[in-house]
Protein backbone atom coordinates (compact mmCIF):
# COMPACT_ATOMS: atom_id res chain seq x y z
CA UNK A 1 0.00 0.00 0.00
CA UNK A 2 1.09 3.58 -0.68
CA UNK A 3 0.74 6.30 1.94
CA UNK A 4 1.02 9.90 0.76
CA UNK A 5 1.80 12.62 3.28
CA UNK A 6 1.75 16.31 2.37
CA UNK A 7 2.13 18.15 5.67
CA UNK A 8 5.25 19.12 7.60
CA UNK A 9 5.60 16.98 10.75
CA UNK A 10 6.70 20.16 12.49
CA UNK A 11 3.22 21.58 11.95
CA UNK A 12 0.80 18.63 11.95
CA UNK A 13 0.60 15.06 13.21
CA UNK A 14 -0.18 13.61 9.78
CA UNK A 15 3.15 11.86 9.26
CA UNK A 16 3.14 10.46 12.80
CA UNK A 17 -0.36 9.08 12.30
CA UNK A 18 0.69 7.59 8.99
CA UNK A 19 3.75 5.89 10.49
CA UNK A 20 1.64 4.60 13.42
CA UNK A 21 -0.74 2.81 11.05
CA UNK A 22 1.49 1.91 8.11
CA UNK A 23 2.35 -1.76 8.03
CA UNK A 24 5.71 -3.34 7.38
CA UNK A 25 6.49 -3.25 3.67
CA UNK A 26 4.34 -0.17 3.03
CA UNK A 27 5.58 2.72 0.97
CA UNK A 28 5.41 6.28 2.24
CA UNK A 29 5.71 9.19 -0.17
CA UNK A 30 6.44 12.68 1.15
CA UNK A 31 5.12 15.49 -1.05
CA UNK A 32 4.51 19.23 -0.69
CA UNK A 33 5.43 20.46 2.84
CA UNK A 34 5.98 16.90 4.07
CA UNK A 35 9.36 16.82 2.34
CA UNK A 36 10.62 18.87 5.30
CA UNK A 37 10.51 15.64 7.31
CA UNK A 38 13.31 14.24 5.17
CA UNK A 39 15.85 16.96 5.96
CA UNK A 40 18.89 15.37 7.60
CA UNK A 41 19.73 16.69 11.04
CA UNK A 42 16.11 17.65 11.56
CA UNK A 43 14.29 16.43 14.65
CA UNK A 44 12.08 14.17 12.58
CA UNK A 45 14.94 12.53 10.69
CA UNK A 46 15.52 10.02 13.53
CA UNK A 47 11.88 8.91 13.42
CA UNK A 48 12.08 8.59 9.68
CA UNK A 49 15.30 6.59 10.03
CA UNK A 50 13.52 4.13 12.35
CA UNK A 51 10.58 3.87 9.95
CA UNK A 52 12.95 3.05 7.10
CA UNK A 53 13.79 -0.25 8.78
CA UNK A 54 10.21 -1.36 8.13
CA UNK A 55 9.08 0.50 5.03
CA UNK A 56 10.31 2.44 2.04
CA UNK A 57 10.31 6.21 2.39
CA UNK A 58 10.16 8.34 -0.77
CA UNK A 59 10.32 12.10 -1.24
CA UNK A 60 9.20 14.11 -4.26
CA UNK A 61 12.22 15.92 -5.74
CA UNK A 62 10.31 18.84 -7.31
CA UNK A 63 8.91 19.70 -3.86
CA UNK A 64 12.35 19.39 -2.26
CA UNK A 65 13.88 21.54 -5.00
CA UNK A 66 11.20 24.21 -4.71
CA UNK A 67 12.01 24.55 -1.02
CA UNK A 68 15.79 24.55 -1.43
CA UNK A 69 16.09 21.17 0.28
CA UNK A 70 17.21 18.94 -2.58
CA UNK A 71 20.73 18.46 -1.23
CA UNK A 72 19.77 18.09 2.42
CA UNK A 73 17.96 14.78 2.29
CA UNK A 74 18.48 12.08 4.90
CA UNK A 75 20.35 9.10 3.36
CA UNK A 76 18.03 6.18 2.68
CA UNK A 77 15.14 8.36 1.53
CA UNK A 78 14.39 7.45 -2.08
CA UNK A 79 13.97 10.35 -4.46
CA UNK A 80 11.28 10.39 -7.16
CA UNK A 81 9.93 12.89 -9.67
CA UNK A 82 6.25 13.09 -10.70
CA UNK A 83 6.80 10.14 -13.02
CA UNK A 84 8.05 8.13 -10.04
CA UNK A 85 5.00 9.29 -8.07
CA UNK A 86 2.79 7.91 -10.86
CA UNK A 87 4.68 4.59 -10.81
CA UNK A 88 4.28 4.29 -7.04
CA UNK A 89 0.55 4.93 -7.34
CA UNK A 90 0.22 2.44 -10.18
CA UNK A 91 2.20 -0.30 -8.45
CA UNK A 92 0.64 -0.07 -5.00
CA UNK A 93 -2.90 -0.52 -3.76
CA UNK A 94 -4.63 1.05 -2.01
CA UNK A 95 -3.39 4.63 -1.93
CA UNK A 96 -4.17 6.71 1.13
CA UNK A 97 -3.56 10.45 1.19
CA UNK A 98 -3.15 11.53 4.79
CA UNK A 99 -5.00 14.84 4.74
CA UNK B 1 -28.25 14.17 -8.20
CA UNK B 2 -26.85 10.67 -8.24
CA UNK B 3 -26.68 8.83 -11.53
CA UNK B 4 -28.51 5.59 -10.97
CA UNK B 5 -26.87 3.70 -13.76
CA UNK B 6 -26.46 -0.03 -13.84
CA UNK B 7 -23.17 -0.99 -12.23
CA UNK B 8 -24.06 -4.65 -12.17
CA UNK B 9 -21.00 -5.67 -14.15
CA UNK B 10 -18.56 -4.06 -11.71
CA UNK B 11 -17.85 -6.08 -8.58
CA UNK B 12 -18.28 -4.14 -5.32
CA UNK B 13 -15.16 -2.49 -4.05
CA UNK B 14 -13.99 -2.00 -0.48
CA UNK B 15 -14.17 1.70 0.41
CA UNK B 16 -12.75 3.16 3.60
CA UNK B 17 -13.50 6.74 4.59
CA UNK B 18 -10.94 8.05 7.04
CA UNK B 19 -12.02 10.87 9.36
CA UNK B 20 -9.16 12.65 11.08
CA UNK B 21 -10.61 16.08 11.78
CA UNK B 22 -12.79 17.52 14.52
CA UNK B 23 -16.26 18.77 13.55
CA UNK B 24 -17.29 22.46 13.10
CA UNK B 25 -13.79 24.01 12.99
CA UNK B 26 -13.59 22.97 9.33
CA UNK B 27 -16.17 21.57 6.92
CA UNK B 28 -14.33 18.29 6.26
CA UNK B 29 -16.30 16.23 8.78
CA UNK B 30 -19.68 17.39 7.47
CA UNK B 31 -18.89 17.12 3.77
CA UNK B 32 -17.11 13.82 4.41
CA UNK B 33 -20.30 12.45 5.95
CA UNK B 34 -22.20 13.54 2.83
CA UNK B 35 -19.90 11.36 0.72
CA UNK B 36 -20.46 8.42 3.06
CA UNK B 37 -24.24 8.79 2.74
CA UNK B 38 -24.09 8.91 -1.06
CA UNK B 39 -21.81 5.88 -1.19
CA UNK B 40 -24.61 3.84 0.38
CA UNK B 41 -26.57 4.11 -2.88
CA UNK B 42 -23.87 2.25 -4.80
CA UNK B 43 -23.88 -1.06 -2.92
CA UNK B 44 -20.18 -0.98 -2.19
CA UNK B 45 -18.46 -2.48 0.83
CA UNK B 46 -18.13 0.68 2.94
CA UNK B 47 -16.47 1.29 6.28
CA UNK B 48 -15.59 4.46 8.18
CA UNK B 49 -12.51 4.94 10.31
CA UNK B 50 -12.26 7.61 13.00
CA UNK B 51 -8.83 8.51 14.25
CA UNK B 52 -6.88 11.51 15.53
CA UNK B 53 -9.27 14.46 16.00
CA UNK B 54 -11.86 12.59 13.91
CA UNK B 55 -12.94 10.79 17.09
CA UNK B 56 -14.42 14.11 18.29
CA UNK B 57 -17.06 13.79 15.55
CA UNK B 58 -18.67 10.96 17.53
CA UNK B 59 -18.75 12.57 20.97
CA UNK B 60 -22.21 12.59 22.62
CA UNK B 61 -23.99 15.78 23.57
CA UNK B 62 -22.97 18.13 20.77
CA UNK B 63 -24.92 21.40 21.07
CA UNK B 64 -24.39 23.81 18.21
CA UNK B 65 -27.14 26.40 18.75
CA UNK B 66 -24.79 29.02 20.13
CA UNK B 67 -22.26 28.71 17.29
CA UNK B 68 -25.11 28.96 14.81
CA UNK B 69 -24.13 25.82 12.92
CA UNK B 70 -26.11 22.69 12.14
CA UNK B 71 -25.52 19.78 14.49
CA UNK B 72 -24.93 16.90 12.10
CA UNK B 73 -23.93 14.34 14.71
CA UNK B 74 -27.40 12.67 14.79
CA UNK B 75 -26.71 11.58 11.21
CA UNK B 76 -24.15 9.10 12.52
CA UNK B 77 -27.01 7.32 14.30
CA UNK B 78 -28.86 7.09 10.98
CA UNK B 79 -26.00 5.34 9.16
CA UNK B 80 -27.29 1.94 10.24
CA UNK B 81 -30.40 2.60 8.17
CA UNK B 82 -28.17 3.03 5.16
CA UNK B 83 -26.53 -0.34 5.87
CA UNK B 84 -23.32 1.39 6.87
CA UNK B 85 -22.49 -0.49 10.02
CA UNK B 86 -18.71 -0.72 10.03
CA UNK B 87 -17.51 2.17 12.17
CA UNK B 88 -13.96 1.76 13.42
CA UNK B 89 -12.32 3.94 16.03
CA UNK B 90 -8.62 3.92 16.83
CA UNK B 91 -8.03 3.17 20.51
CA UNK B 92 -4.87 5.29 20.78
CA UNK B 93 -6.63 8.38 19.42
CA UNK B 94 -9.45 8.05 21.98
CA UNK B 95 -7.09 7.54 24.92
CA UNK B 96 -4.86 10.44 23.94
CA UNK B 97 -7.88 12.76 23.94
CA UNK B 98 -9.30 11.67 27.29
CA UNK B 99 -12.20 9.83 25.69
CA UNK B 100 -13.56 6.32 25.95
CA UNK B 101 -16.07 4.25 24.01
CA UNK B 102 -18.80 5.29 26.51
CA UNK B 103 -18.45 8.91 25.34
CA UNK B 104 -19.48 8.06 21.78
CA UNK B 105 -22.98 8.46 20.35
CA UNK B 106 -23.04 5.30 18.25
CA UNK B 107 -21.82 1.74 18.70
CA UNK B 108 -18.36 1.39 17.17
CA UNK B 109 -15.61 -1.14 16.98
CA UNK B 110 -12.57 0.13 18.85
CA UNK B 111 -9.28 -1.24 17.57
CA UNK B 112 -5.61 -0.48 17.95
CA UNK B 113 -3.43 1.20 15.33
CA UNK B 114 -2.03 -2.05 13.99
CA UNK B 115 -5.49 -3.54 13.43
CA UNK B 116 -6.78 -0.39 11.78
CA UNK B 117 -3.64 -0.18 9.63
CA UNK B 118 -4.15 -3.77 8.52
CA UNK B 119 -7.78 -3.07 7.60
CA UNK B 120 -6.76 0.02 5.66
CA UNK B 121 -4.26 -1.98 3.65
CA UNK B 122 -7.04 -4.38 2.59
CA UNK B 123 -9.17 -1.68 0.95
CA UNK B 124 -9.57 -0.86 -2.73
CA UNK B 125 -10.28 2.82 -2.23
CA UNK B 126 -9.33 4.99 0.75
CA UNK B 127 -10.64 8.54 0.97
CA UNK B 128 -9.43 10.74 3.79
CA UNK B 129 -11.19 13.82 5.08
CA UNK C 1 -4.07 2.23 -15.95
CA UNK C 2 -7.09 4.40 -15.19
CA UNK C 3 -6.64 7.06 -12.52
CA UNK C 4 -9.35 9.08 -10.82
CA UNK C 5 -8.30 12.24 -9.00
CA UNK C 6 -10.05 14.16 -6.25
CA UNK C 7 -9.11 17.75 -5.45
CA UNK C 8 -10.28 19.13 -2.13
CA UNK C 9 -8.77 22.60 -1.96
CA UNK C 10 -9.09 25.76 -3.97
CA UNK C 11 -6.37 27.08 -6.28
CA UNK C 12 -3.44 29.21 -5.13
CA UNK C 13 -4.03 28.87 -1.36
CA UNK C 14 -3.02 25.21 -1.26
CA UNK C 15 -0.67 23.22 -3.47
CA UNK C 16 -3.25 20.43 -3.89
CA UNK C 17 -4.48 21.49 -7.32
CA UNK C 18 -0.89 22.02 -8.56
CA UNK C 19 0.24 18.62 -7.29
CA UNK C 20 -2.76 16.93 -8.89
CA UNK C 21 -2.06 18.70 -12.17
CA UNK C 22 1.61 17.68 -12.22
CA UNK C 23 0.59 14.13 -11.35
CA UNK C 24 -1.94 14.14 -14.20
CA UNK C 25 0.67 15.40 -16.69
CA UNK C 26 3.15 12.72 -15.65
CA UNK C 27 0.51 9.98 -15.73
CA UNK C 28 -0.62 10.98 -19.23
CA UNK C 29 3.01 11.12 -20.39
CA UNK C 30 3.37 7.52 -19.26
CA UNK C 31 0.34 6.46 -21.27
CA UNK C 32 -2.08 6.21 -18.36
CA UNK C 33 -5.61 7.55 -18.48
CA UNK C 34 -7.07 10.19 -16.16
CA UNK C 35 -10.73 9.26 -16.33
CA UNK C 36 -12.09 11.94 -14.04
CA UNK C 37 -11.05 14.79 -11.78
CA UNK C 38 -13.58 15.39 -9.03
CA UNK C 39 -13.57 18.76 -7.28
CA UNK C 40 -14.88 18.81 -3.70
CA UNK C 41 -14.85 21.04 -0.61
CA UNK C 42 -13.12 24.34 -1.55
CA UNK C 43 -11.74 22.46 -4.56
CA UNK C 44 -14.84 23.63 -6.43
CA UNK C 45 -13.13 27.03 -6.67
CA UNK C 46 -10.82 25.53 -9.30
CA UNK C 47 -13.77 25.73 -11.68
CA UNK C 48 -14.70 29.40 -11.78
CA UNK C 49 -14.07 31.28 -14.98
CA UNK C 50 -13.85 34.53 -12.99
CA UNK C 51 -10.33 33.56 -11.89
CA UNK C 52 -7.71 36.05 -13.03
CA UNK C 53 -4.20 35.49 -11.68
CA UNK C 54 -1.39 37.99 -12.32
CA UNK C 55 0.13 37.53 -15.79
CA UNK C 56 3.37 36.01 -14.53
CA UNK C 57 1.53 33.30 -12.56
CA UNK C 58 0.11 30.00 -13.75
CA UNK C 59 -3.60 30.00 -14.63
CA UNK C 60 -4.75 27.02 -12.64
CA UNK C 61 -8.34 27.06 -13.93
CA UNK C 62 -7.51 27.41 -17.63
CA UNK C 63 -4.80 24.80 -17.25
CA UNK C 64 -7.41 22.23 -16.11
CA UNK C 65 -9.80 23.28 -18.89
CA UNK C 66 -7.10 22.74 -21.50
CA UNK C 67 -5.87 19.44 -20.07
CA UNK C 68 -9.46 18.23 -19.92
CA UNK C 69 -10.10 19.16 -23.55
CA UNK C 70 -6.78 17.76 -24.82
CA UNK C 71 -7.14 14.40 -23.11
CA UNK C 72 -10.87 13.91 -22.75
CA UNK C 73 -10.79 14.19 -18.96
CA UNK C 74 -14.13 14.50 -17.21
CA UNK C 75 -13.86 17.53 -14.90
CA UNK C 76 -16.65 17.21 -12.35
CA UNK C 77 -17.57 19.78 -9.72
CA UNK C 78 -19.69 18.60 -6.79
CA UNK C 79 -23.06 20.35 -6.95
CA UNK C 80 -23.68 20.64 -3.21
CA UNK C 81 -20.16 21.89 -2.48
CA UNK C 82 -20.35 24.27 -5.47
CA UNK C 83 -23.68 25.86 -4.57
CA UNK C 84 -22.48 26.42 -0.99
CA UNK C 85 -19.56 28.40 -2.40
CA UNK C 86 -21.26 30.33 -5.18
CA UNK C 87 -20.04 28.21 -8.08
CA UNK C 88 -22.84 27.64 -10.61
CA UNK C 89 -23.36 27.08 -14.33
CA UNK C 90 -23.12 30.84 -15.02
CA UNK C 91 -19.54 31.14 -13.79
CA UNK C 92 -18.29 27.67 -14.65
CA UNK C 93 -15.07 27.58 -16.70
CA UNK C 94 -14.88 25.66 -19.98
CA UNK C 95 -14.79 21.90 -19.80
CA UNK C 96 -16.07 21.59 -16.23
CA UNK C 97 -19.48 20.18 -15.41
CA UNK C 98 -21.53 20.23 -12.22
CA UNK C 99 -22.84 16.92 -10.96
CA UNK C 100 -23.51 14.90 -7.85
CA UNK C 101 -21.27 13.27 -5.28
CA UNK C 102 -22.19 9.95 -6.81
CA UNK C 103 -19.66 10.78 -9.53
CA UNK C 104 -16.89 10.54 -6.93
CA UNK C 105 -18.02 7.14 -5.69
CA UNK C 106 -18.39 6.03 -9.31
CA UNK C 107 -14.82 7.16 -10.00
CA UNK C 108 -13.65 5.05 -7.07
CA UNK C 109 -15.49 2.08 -8.57
CA UNK C 110 -14.35 2.55 -12.15
CA UNK C 111 -10.77 3.79 -11.81
CA UNK C 112 -7.91 1.45 -10.96
CA UNK C 113 -6.73 4.03 -8.42
CA UNK C 114 -8.40 7.04 -6.85
CA UNK C 115 -5.94 9.64 -5.56
CA UNK C 116 -6.92 12.44 -3.23
CA UNK C 117 -5.18 15.82 -3.16
CA UNK C 118 -6.07 18.20 -0.35
CA UNK C 119 -4.93 20.13 2.67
Amino acid sequence: MLHIVNKSPYERNTLESCLRLARKGSKVLLIEDAVTAAVRGGDFAAKLGAAMELMEIYALVPDLAARGLKDRVLPGVRLVDYGGFVDLAAENKPVQSWL
Amino acid sequence: MTDFEDYGDIPAKRFMFVNRKAPYGTVYALEGLEVVLISAAFDQDVCIAFMDDGVFQLVKGQETQTVGMKNFSPTFRALEGYDIEKLYVERESLALRGLSEADLLVPVQVMDSAELGALMAEQDVVISF
Amino acid sequence: MKFGLMINEGPYTHQASDSAYQFALAALAKGHEIERVFFYHDGVNNATKLTEPPQDDRHIVNRWSKLGADHGIDLVVCVAAALRRGIREENLAKGFRISGLGQLVESGMQADRLLVFGD
